[in-house]
């Protein structure tokens, strides 16, 4: 039967599962509510799971395995901001292209170490809290990538919702002509968005190889990257709808996983597209809602100035 | 950033013709980087990436082999490009007709049916992948929804569905089992073009597609509905052009030559079902759209270029112990080469004096 230990381990899984799509998708919410649409998350993210591990297996250290994971997941999304922003290029083949590249990075960066392991970055303890009876290891049990993702999350919504810079990126988003007549530098910010968005997005990594499965596997993401840009476009461009998004596909995720465990005879295959699904009817159900409403008005759209 | 992008009037076609050649020169840099990079000679790892295979017949078939199926579906995208429909799941699509169609080559299995199953299983083949491409433009259409996420999310249904039936009801009873179906019978099987060697009938086939796409494209009030869709929405929606059909249409036609290629790739080189059936041709495709310039004839050069980084990275793989990646990195650097030299052909930088900001 389930008791409340197996339930207070599945909760930490889904908080694990989710930690990734949280961090993934906010870095992506910052980038598109500048304006720009980055489908090179799920390529910023696998260099970051590469470079990551790499570097932590070589150093021993997980803190630097982190920051080179961000810095790897920056690097590239200057490659995007270069094409996108720079030459005004589609976005869509510019992203897609950044894709393609960090796939194809973090496979030659993770050669020589597949097959090797890592220990898992460690729990932070909370006496008292985390002997709590089935929440106790959800909430107060995990790794320090789990907390980076909430406190990230509340930073992301509060400089958005309250800040002077929270409003000119989101104008900039919302109609780059206008924020350009007002002299603010629209491409700068927006290059910046970009950036952290790749920091965001090799931290999801990081969290992935050092943390959730520690260890290198080549195309280990496993559409995820695809999955935090899909989250975004279910927030609604909201910071906090994405922290119910996440766990919500954590949740999806982790459940397929289990009842696979189970053998309920249902075919494994169908379970592990789960997530896949869950991402078309989530994206059906919010634009039959709201038919596009919610998105910066400038996503999507090179500038240019003066053109 | 005092820099500032100025259009360029009255380009020759020459310098438009230039910006493919300069992508794959600047590709050719960052690969003998990354040679270097990996503690190879860069010379010696550039002829036996891109020499070697041109020397050799069977090499030179196996390109060949290769690059039909990225026409195939390069072209169907081109369709979907032209009209700023971004379907990127044309793997999926792919997957789909392969699996539509080996469905009739497993019914007829031994039975002693007709040569009418090879063509019956290129029409389901295009069927089945059109179906799959049809799914994201009906929720773009019916819901608004992203036809970008919708078709990628796709791709990794179809791939589970295909490793569902290669391991559960399809498998090949006496395959010791392994995950694969039987062997397809002859007459579900592409000829060969010669007597012996790899050529088959999927690279007539895809010439022909490029022929009739490129009359298509360039020649039909069609053709110009989807460059205009693509170019000025409102200008077609006041012309009378029917945004819904196109994004059906070119949705409709990429799927379906995705998933012919899909049904000729395992009809042919392969002969079987198994649960890889593709090196990535529906992700590639893309960029050989995009070095085509989203012409079919452009797209059929772009792909035998894109066929040889696959052969090369095989032979490197082979003889110098690289990883297949290095593959991978070409081809996302020359996409990355392409946007750029696109823009730069079309665009000057010019430094703007006494801007603040742009």
């Amino acid at each position: 039967m389930l008791d409340a230990a197996i339930i207070g381990a599945v909760l930490a899984s889904v908080v694990a599962a989710a930690t990734t799509l949280l961090l993934a998708s906010l870095g992506e919410l910052v980038a598109e509510r500048a304006g720009t649409l980055n489908l090179g998350v799920e390529g910023m993210m696998i260099v970051g799971a590469a470079v990551g591990y790499v570097t932590a297996y070589g150093s021993g250290s997980l803190l630097l395995g982190t920051l080179a994971a961000m810095l790897a997941g920056v690097t590239l999304s200057l490659v995007f901001a270069g094409l996108a922003i720079g030459l005004a290029t589609n976005q869509v083949a510019s992203g897609l292209a950044t894709t393609i590249l960090g796939l194809g990075l973090a496979g030659l960066i993770g050669s020589g170490f597949v097959g090797t392991q890592l220990e898992a970055a460690p729990v932070l303890h909370i006496p008292g809290l985390t002997e709590l009876p089935i929440v106790g290891r959800a909430l107060f049990g995990q790794d320090a990538f789990v907390y980076a993702s909430i406190f990230l999350l509340v930073a992301v919504a509060y400089v958005l919702a309250r800040t002077r810079i929270g409003l000119v990126l989101r104008a900039v988003g919302e109609n780059h002509a206008a924020a350009h007549a007002l002299g603010h530098p629209v491409r700068r910010i927006r290059t910046l968005a970009v950036m952290f968005g790749g920091a965001c997005a090799g931290l999801a990594g990081a969290h992935l190889s050092l943390a959730y499965t520690p260890f290198w596997a080549s195309d280990m993401t496993a559409g995820r990257g695809w999955i935090a840009l899909a989250l975004v476009v279910f927030s609604a461009w909201r910071p906090l709808w994405l922290l119910a998004g996440a766990y919500l596909f954590g949740a999806v995720s982790i459940l397929q996983l289990h009842v696979q465990g189970f053998g309920l005879g249902i075919p494994s295959q169908l379970l592990s597209a789960l997530p896949y699904l869950a991402t078309i009817i989530a994206l059906v159900v919010i634009s039959a809602l709201k038919h596009g409403q919610g998105a910066p008005a400038s996503l999507g759209v090179p500038f240019v100035p003066d053109r | 950033m005092p820099l500032r992008l100025e259009r360029q009037e009255n380009i020759s076609a020459l310098r438009h013709a230039m910006a493919p050649v300069v992508a794959l020169l600047v590709t050719l840099v960052v690969g003998a980087v990354m040679f270097i990079a990996l503690g190879h000679d860069p010379i010696r790892a550039f002829t036996l990436y891109f020499i070697e295979p041109l020397g050799d017949a069977y090499m030179l078939q196996e390109l060949v082999v290769k690059a039909s199926p990225l026409v195939l579906i390069g072209v169907g995208l081109a369709f979907c490009y032209r009209a700023n429909r971004w379907n990127i799941g044309a793997e999926g699509q792919y997957v789909a007709g392969a699996v539509l169609g080996s469905w009739l080559a497993l019914a007829t299995n031994g039975t002693g049916a007709g040569p009418w199953v090879l063509p019956a299983m290129l029409v389901l083949g295009a069927i089945g992948g059109a179906l799959w491409g049809l799914i994201p433009a009906f929720l773009r259409v019916r819901f608004g929804s992203s036809e970008i996420l919708t078709s990628l999310m796709l791709v990794y249904v179809a791939q589970l569905g295909l490793d569902y039936l290669v391991r559960g009801p399809w498998r090949d009873p006496q395959g010791f089992n392994f995950p694969q179906s039987v062997t397809f019978d002859d007459v579900a099987l592409m000829p060969l073009l010669t007597g012996e060697g790899r050529l088959h009938g999927g690279i007539v086939i895809a010439l022909i597609v490029v022929v009739v796409a490129t009359f298509v494209l360039g020649r039909t009030l069609v053709g110009f509905s989807i460059e205009l869709a693509g170019s000025a929405p409102r200008a077609a929606a006041f012309a009378g052009f029917d945004e819904r059909r196109v994004t059906y249409g070119v949705f409709a036609v990429s799927g379906g030559l995705a998933g012919l290629a899909g049904i000729i790739e395992v009809a042919g080189p392969i002969g079987q079902l198994q649960p890889s059936i593709s090196p990535g041709y529906g992700f590639t495709a893309i960029i050989a759209a995009m070095l085509g310039r989203l012409h079919p004839v452009g797209i059929l050069v772009a792909s035998l270029v894109l066929a040889l980084t696959y052969i090369g990275g095989e032979a490197a793989q082979i003889t110098m112990r690289m990883p297949f990646d290095v593959t991978r990195v070409f081809q996302g650097t020359l996409l990355i080469a392409i946007l750029a030299a696109d823009i730069l052909v079309r665009y000057r930088i010019r430094r703007v004096e006494g801007a603040s900001h742009a």
